[in-house]
């Protein structure tokens, strides 16, 4: 029952095939204006297991972000293959859970009818959905919120909702888009450590866009770094820190300190970013 | 908004205390405290009255307060009977032009060519004199209701098209770019995200619109009507009933602001997540 359900809910076929969840090759994004023509993203290889928490870093502007909406399907590519769980990626996927920096709630609605906006758009069964939203409340920490209206809500608890709204239908890869770069020091790093005990708990496939070196080491199990103009991938690394991961011992640990000193040089030499 | 909410799917947690921001009841503290302007407006009342006390002002130049109120008492059943034709055509003309407005909107908010194509011609067909063309529908549709309303619809349009095209527009981009990953169709998308989204700018539209098809109904009647408030008016100025001819502004005015009001709750009911209507401190 819930693996049909989830199978309705993200238009899959019954049977997953093998493989890596996303898979990139040779891929070109170019934005084309009047003046001139912006290479968005040059040449990009890259390949996400099942089950990575990826995180992306890289200056203002290297395109990261773009890469994440090609994985999509929300940005067209000029050249390249783009696959998501072996399917070529041609428009807009149903299969992904996306949340951006802001946190882009109906403002009309509470937080519970926000996170089930997903199944109505999706024509989810209702009884399913009432219960996995419950569920999800439960884990993001939400609960005594369901009733509260977006304006209630601070920052952080506005993106737990849509975190939540990415979750509901199951996704097979979680899509984050600077997902905590609006909120203050503090919480970003509340939600850290709540996002990575999710994804420690469910093993799902979450590939994350962030300009902030300490949460792209501290969350992924692997990190790529990207430089601009054109956006390429300079490097990458497997953060090699295994187990749960509590913050401050982390933040210590020398393996953290090696990786996050390597990608804050990396990015001073492309640019200047925190 | 919270009543409907607590008859949604019950659940164990349903009843639990919201505990962020307290519970906002509405209408506790309405932003429209009626207190201030009733006090000026019995200023306004002593006033008038007291400029027309000393013969000051000859009657018919400026009626007194009296004199009007028995206009009104006088003459009751006959104002009533215009105002009724008034109220008709107002409310008449201004559903014909909130429908066909917000369709509009709806169109050209889709259709970049219909946008092209009509934008130019509701921006000339708003900018033509209203009264200049009234005598013109009288031509075509005679002396009865459908010339009166027209211009009610002419006035009422143009707002209702602008705010619907401006509030349709107003939705968040990444809120569209997220349905397109729910698979949702366009219809849905359209019910769910974007006319909800749209409705505050809407509905301040719609209340211009309604204090202007007052205007409109009035203007057509002046062209040429035997009934109405417009034609209660004519008939008062050829008269030199300068008290009948206040009695029936009065009436006009309080048309045109009822009106307004209905909208004003119909958004409390509507749009209560909007800034404009959450309880201010």
């Amino acid at each position: 029952m819930y693996a049909g359900t989830a199978d309705r809910a993200t238009g899959s076929e019954p049977s997953m095939p093998e493989g890596p969840m996303v898979d990139l090759h040779g891929v070109d994004v170019t934005f084309e204006s009047k003046a001139r023509t912006v290479h968005a993203l040059s040449a990009i290889d890259l390949t996400i297991e099942r089950g990575e928490f990826l995180t992306i870093a890289g200056p203002s502007g290297c395109g990261k972000s773009t890469l994440l909406r090609v994985v999509a399907g929300l940005t067209a590519t000029a050249a390249g293959e783009v696959a998501l769980r072996g399917t070529p990626v041609v428009g807009p996927r149903r299969d992904v859970g996306f949340v951006f920096q802001r946190a882009a709630l109906l403002d009309w609605r509470n937080a519970r009818d926000n996170i089930l906006f997903q199944a109505e758009m999706r024509g989810l069964p209702k009884v399913w959905a009432r219960r996995r939203a419950d569920e999800l409340i439960e884990m993001t920490g939400l609960t005594g919120f369901e009733k509260a209206m977006p304006f209630e809500l601070s920052g952080g608890m506005q993106q737990r909702v849509s975190l939540c709204r990415a979750l509901l239908h199951e996704p097979d890869v979680l899509l984050m888009d600077e997902p905590f770069g609006a909120l203050d020091a503090l919480t970003r790093e509340n939600m850290n450590v709540e996002l990575r005990r999710i994804w420690e708990a469910t093993g799902m496939t979450v590939v994350l866009v962030t300009h902030s070196v300490a949460e792209a080491v501290y969350l992924a199990s692997r990190a790529v770094v990207m430089g601009p103009r054109p956006g390429r991938i300079i490097e990458e690394f497997t953060v090699g820190i295994p187990g749960h991961r509590e913050y401050e011992p982390t933040l210590e640990n020398p393996e953290f300190h090696r990786i996050a000193g390597r990608i804050r040089e990396l990015l001073g030499s492309t640019a200047t970013a925190d | 908004m919270t009543q409907q909410a607590e008859q949604a799917p019950p659940t164990p947690r349903a009843r639990t205390p919201k505990p962020s921001g307290g519970t906002r009841g509405r209408g506790a503290q309405s932003p429209y405290t009626l207190a201030y302007p009733l006090a000026f407006l019995a200023l306004l009342l002593v006033a008038w009255f007291l400029v027309t006390l000393g013969g000051l002002v000859a009657p018919y130049i400026l009626p007194s307060p009296v004199d009007t109120w028995k206009a009104f008492t006088d003459n009751a059943a006959y104002l009533w009977t215009h105002t009724l034709v008034t109220t008709m055509e107002t409310v008449v003309g201004f559903v014909i032009a909130a429908v066909v407005g917000v369709l509009v909107a709806v169109f050209m908010v889709y259709s970049p060519t219909l946008e092209r194509t009509f934008y130019p011609l509701i921006l000339f067909a708003q900018v033509i004199p209203k009264i200049a063309i009234a005598p013109l529908f009288v031509v075509w549709l005679g002396f009865g209701a459908s010339p009166k309303i027209l211009v009610a619809v002419l006035m009422a349009f143009f707002p209702v098209v602008i705010s619907g095209i401006s509030g349709l527009r107003s939705v968040d981009p990444e809120l569209l770019e997220l349905t397109s990953t729910m698979g949702a169709s366009r219809l849905k998308t359209f019910w769910k995200v974007r006319f909800p989204a749209a409705l505050p700018e809407l509905l301040s539209g719609l209340k211009i619109a309604a204090t202007l098809a007052v205007t409109g109904a009035v203007v057509g009647e002046f062209v040429g009507a035997n009934s109405g408030l417009g034609y209660v008016i004519l008939q008062a100025n050829g008269n030199i009933d300068t008290a009948m001819l206040f009695a029936a502004l009065i009436i006009m005015s309080a048309l045109g602001v009822l009106l307004f009001a209905i909208i004003h709750v119909a958004e409390m009911f509507l749009i209560p997540w909007h800034a404009s209507h959450r309880n201010r401190g």
